[in-house]
């Protein structure tokens, strides 16, 4: 798919710059104009800082709502992170009930939904706004996301809607609306109303733009300049056959290879950490200086702290809502248990793989600091630090993989492309479901989003990444204020479960089958 | 020596002359037979969220079409053999689930055919009856 792609992309791209590149150029820049116009308003909203700070509201929010299920679930995340692993491994899956969605494959499906350029790019940008501290925050947002997700995903299967015909239909949607009900509590389906807004723009912005316009700068940085729109329309059309054409096999094939390129991005920064060994200390340093000094980044430590938070929640989803879309399909007697096994998801994404791209960018020095105060410099705007080759987003984490090994930057390009077109898929699913909650399923309302969410792909490609990133992280965490209120109020409910479930494991009743 | 056969089905010719087999000799020991059919499942491959969502009616429609396709004709076909005759469908890793349903069910002898292909696939990974003469819990016959 690759190969077509960048063939494609090529051969459009040559023709672009030989016929009209001075009329293509135009129409990217008038894009990205309507585009930074009409959502401007929005992105303000979200990230209004509270009177007199620069701290936005939003990020407070979601490490307010991670802390108190932390505590409220007593560090479930730590307690029960064996029992997770054994549980995705199946030792307490029923074998006649074989052929059902295993809890390794709802993770698996999931995590290809959040893996994806939030990992790559948006450490990039987190690491080069708020300096080697973000990662110090951004693991620490990781880790108590844990408790978010757990929450989350243990409702979504507790209320997710079970069809006759043996389909599911799982989400925030769903647990709101019953879940306030069974509380008797009232505004759940105005709530359920409202996130599904929010999911709707969430897919076309953070699961759909952001990817369009990342997998296009990459591919740009491999293959020389032209304009976006053409990446979008070949990316557009790769995702129409696939969610319109119902072209599963495209997307099965992905599916495969995005676990690999995942295990092989990993391996490459491990190999890149080792190979620059003599600086881990140095590097680990900085993180830890950075995330309490700031280094001399814009806002100091709160503008590390900020960007480390941003960026954990972009990535991993916690609290968003979205992964209790995707794990809702799991067969299980027990909602807690897809809990427990989604609790590992913001632990390999942001923990393990986000922490590997900050590392790789520290290590191999591709931010400029100056020698006499050890500070880091900042460009000529005065927000971002100055990196060595005036990099950022993926091009930043390119550089930084290419140092060690040069042809590096082909790989990236293939992770970046597939990873992109995964959450795309996935976002274009859960951005369906939230459809489909709102208007009723049918094949014409179904065909009206898909068509949408294809042509936000071609935007998304051809706008410049500054209005895109702020779109795409406002509608996401637009889900979150939704759904985090639901969570509070539903979480009693998921206490009750986790107790019932843990009391039963202890006494043995709950056994394990191998 | 009488007791249950295990034949492993899957509706290929090499099945249907296991299967034959098995009933003869069945009817000669005074024996009962289970015709076992695995469709192949790894609960570690990925699934896309469309598929996800669809997982249990599949698993309906392929059970259903399994029963239909093949057990149904199978047990039409040796109703008059008069040999006692079950079936079982089941998901998972097909010599490793045949082995299961062998202690399972408390056979005595397993019967499986083989198509003779020495493909390089084979050769490479081995095949199901390979797998089988190597780890049955009960004597395993291989129809050629």
């Amino acid at each position: 798919m690759y190969r077509k792609i960048t063939h494609a992309a090529t051969a459009a791209a040559g023709l672009a710059l030989t016929s009209a590149p001075a009329m293509a150029q135009s129409v990217d820049e008038k894009v990205n104009e309507m585009f930074a116009k009409s959502t401007g308003w929005f992105v303000n909203f979200i990230f209004s800082p509270f009177p007199g700070t620069s701290f936005p509201w939003i990020v407070m929010w979601l490490v307010v709502a991670a802390t108190v299920f932390t505590f409220y679930f007593m560090f479930i995340q730590f307690r029960a992170f064996p029992h997770s692993i054994s549980l995705v491994k199946g030792d307490y899956s029923d074998p006649n009930d074989a052929g059902e969605v295993s809890h390794f494959q709802a993770l698996a499906t999931a995590l290809s939904g959040t893996v994806g350029l939030g990992n790559i790019a948006g450490v990039a940008v987190a690491v080069g706004i708020g300096g080697p501290g973000a990662t110090f925050w951004m693991i620490l947002a990781g880790l108590m996301g844990m408790a978010s997700k757990f929450t989350e995903c243990t409702l979504g299967v507790k209320y997710r809607n079970e069809y006759e015909d043996g389909t599911v239909s799982g989400g925030p949607m769903y647990y709101l609306t019953k879940g306030f009900a069974e509380r008797g509590m009232p505004g759940g389906k105005i709530l359920a109303v409202m996130f599904s807004v929010f999911c709707i723009l969430g897919a076309l912005g953070g699961g759909n733009m952001f990817q369009a316009n990342q997998a296009h700068a990459q591919i740009t940085n491999v293959v020389g300049d032209y304009p976006g729109w053409i990446t979008g329309i070949v990316f557009a059309g790769v995702v129409f056959a696939v969610i319109v054409g119902g072209l599963q096999s495209i997307a099965k094939v992905t599916e495969k290879i995005v676990p690999f390129m995942g295990v092989l991005y990993v391996a490459t920064a491990l190999i890149i950490i080792l190979i620059n060994f003599d600086k881990i200390g140095w590097a680990f340093g900085q993180i830890f200086e950075g995330a309490f000094t700031g280094l001399g980044v814009a806002g100091g430590m709160v503008g590390a702290l900020i960007q480390g938070f941003k960026r954990a929640a972009f990535s991993n989803e916690a609290g968003v809502g979205s992964a209790a879309i995707a794990h809702s399909a799991v067969r299980t007697k027990e909602p807690i248990t897809e809990g427990f096994v989604s609790l590992l998801e913001p632990f390999i994404d942001t923990v393990v793989i986000c922490t590997m791209t900050a590392l790789v960018i520290i290590i191999t020095g591709q931010l400029v600091a100056d020698p006499n105060t050890g500070l880091y410099l900042l460009d000529e705007g005065g927000k971002t630090i100055q990196t060595i080759d005036g990099n950022k987003g993926v091009a930043l984490t390119s550089a930084a993989f290419s140092s060690s090994f040069g042809f590096f930057k082909y790989i990236l390009a293939i992770a970046v492309i597939l990873f992109a077109f995964s959450t795309m898929i996935s976002w274009s699913y859960y951005g369906l479901k939230a459809w489909t909650f709102l208007f009723g399923e049918g094949k014409t309302t179904e065909l009206v989003f898909k068509v949408i969410f294809c042509i936000f792909v071609v935007i998304g490609a051809a706008a410049s990444l500054g209005p895109v990133i702020d779109f795409s992280d406002a509608a996401i965490f637009a889900m979150a204020v939704v759904n985090i209120v639901g969570l509070y109020i539903l979480m009693p409910i998921v206490k009750r479960e986790l107790d019932s479930y843990l009391s039963r494991l202890k006494s043995g009743e709950i056994k394990k089958y191998n | 020596m009488s007791g249950k056969f295990v034949v492993a089905y899957d509706g290929s010719e090499a099945a249907e002359r296991a299967l034959d087999f098995a009933v003869a000799k069945a009817k000669s020991q005074g024996g009962s037979i289970l015709v076992a059919h695995i469709l192949e499942w790894s609960p570690y491959s990925f699934l896309t969220p469309t598929e996800l969502e669809e997982r249990h009616k599949r698993r309906g429609e392929e059970l259903a079409r399994a029963e239909k396709a093949l057990m149904g004709p199978v047990t039409a076909r040796l109703a008059d053999s008069g040999v006692k005759v079950e079936t079982v469908i089941k998901y998972g890793h097909i010599a490793n689930t045949l082995i299961e349903i062998c202690n399972e069910s408390g056979a005595d002898q397993m019967f499986i055919g083989r198509d003779g292909e020495t493909s390089l696939g084979s050769r490479i990974f081995g095949s199901v009856a390979m797998t089988l003469a190597q780890s049955t819990p009960v004597p395993c016959t291989i129809v050629p």
